[in-house]
């Protein structure tokens, strides 16, 4: 019989470039482990799944607002430390470039070709506006229900 | 030991040595070896407790030159 399979999940509720790297990060290496691997976006973490082109939906004005006001896509987000208007996620891709390290977007394509499961959570989005059309393909959406039965059996549960 | 399948990530970041070397692993038969080549520090921890969790066997590693070197048998 084949062993039941770990899991790993992990809530990406921060939308901050360094927080975030370091959630994919584990996730592309609890996936090599061979653990099932969800990471369940909320709130500002949402916008590590948006695409970053601007997409064609139907919003009303604060929708629009929240949609202007965050950034598009996993190469937009700031830096929790040091951001100092952009410069500093511009200087981390840079040393990141230079250390062969896999930029935001490549770990996020790494971990949807490793199988890692992208949840988006609805809820948020519909707070903060965001259209299941405006996120990366491949994505899910659920609640917080589906996260919990992903949680209840896993080992590793992590609040980035 | 001749290795079945050489996986070189020299000059790659973390999480890469591992992904890679989990790919390539998937590949094998069990009784295979793998060789893994990485200039990662951590790789020497990395490598010990990701064979230990999934059940393969490292059978030797060494580092020379800053180049770390494992054998790995598929279980």
């Amino acid at each position: 019989m084949e062993q039941q399979k770990e899991k790993t999940t992990i809530v990406l509720f921060s939308g901050d470039l360094d927080k975030a790297i370091a959630a994919f990060i584990i996730a592309n290496g609890a996936a090599a482990y061979e653990h099932d691997v969800t990471i369940f976006c909320t709130f500002w973490g949402l916008n590590a799944l948006r695409k970053d082109e601007s997409v064609l939906v139907k919003k009303n004005w604060l929708e629009k607002a929240f949609g202007w006001m965050m950034p598009r896509g996993a190469n937009k987000l700031g830096l929790s430390k040091l951001n100092m208007l952009g410069m500093g996620p511009q200087m981390i891709k840079h040393v990141m470039k230079k250390h062969n390290a896999l930029s935001l977007p490549q770990l996020i394509e790494l971990a949807q070709e490793q199988g890692v499961k992208l949840v988006a959570c609805t809820m948020t989005q519909e707070l903060l506006g965001l259209k299941d059309e405006e996120l990366i393909d491949g994505v899910e959406f659920a609640g917080v229900a589906a996260y919990l039965g992903d949680a209840n059996q896993a080992k590793i549960n992590l609040f980035i | 030991m001749k290795a079945d399948i050489t996986v070189d990530t020299k000059g790659l970041a973390c999480p890469m040595p591992i992904v890679k070397a989990k790919k390539a692993l998937d590949g094998l038969q069990p009784g295979q070896i793998m060789e893994v080549l990485s200039t990662d520090r951590g790789s020497l921890n990395d490598f010990q407790a990701w064979v230990k969790q999934t059940n393969h066997e490292l059978v030797h590693h060494e580092a020379e030159n800053g180049v770390y070197k494992f054998l790995v048998k598929k279980v």
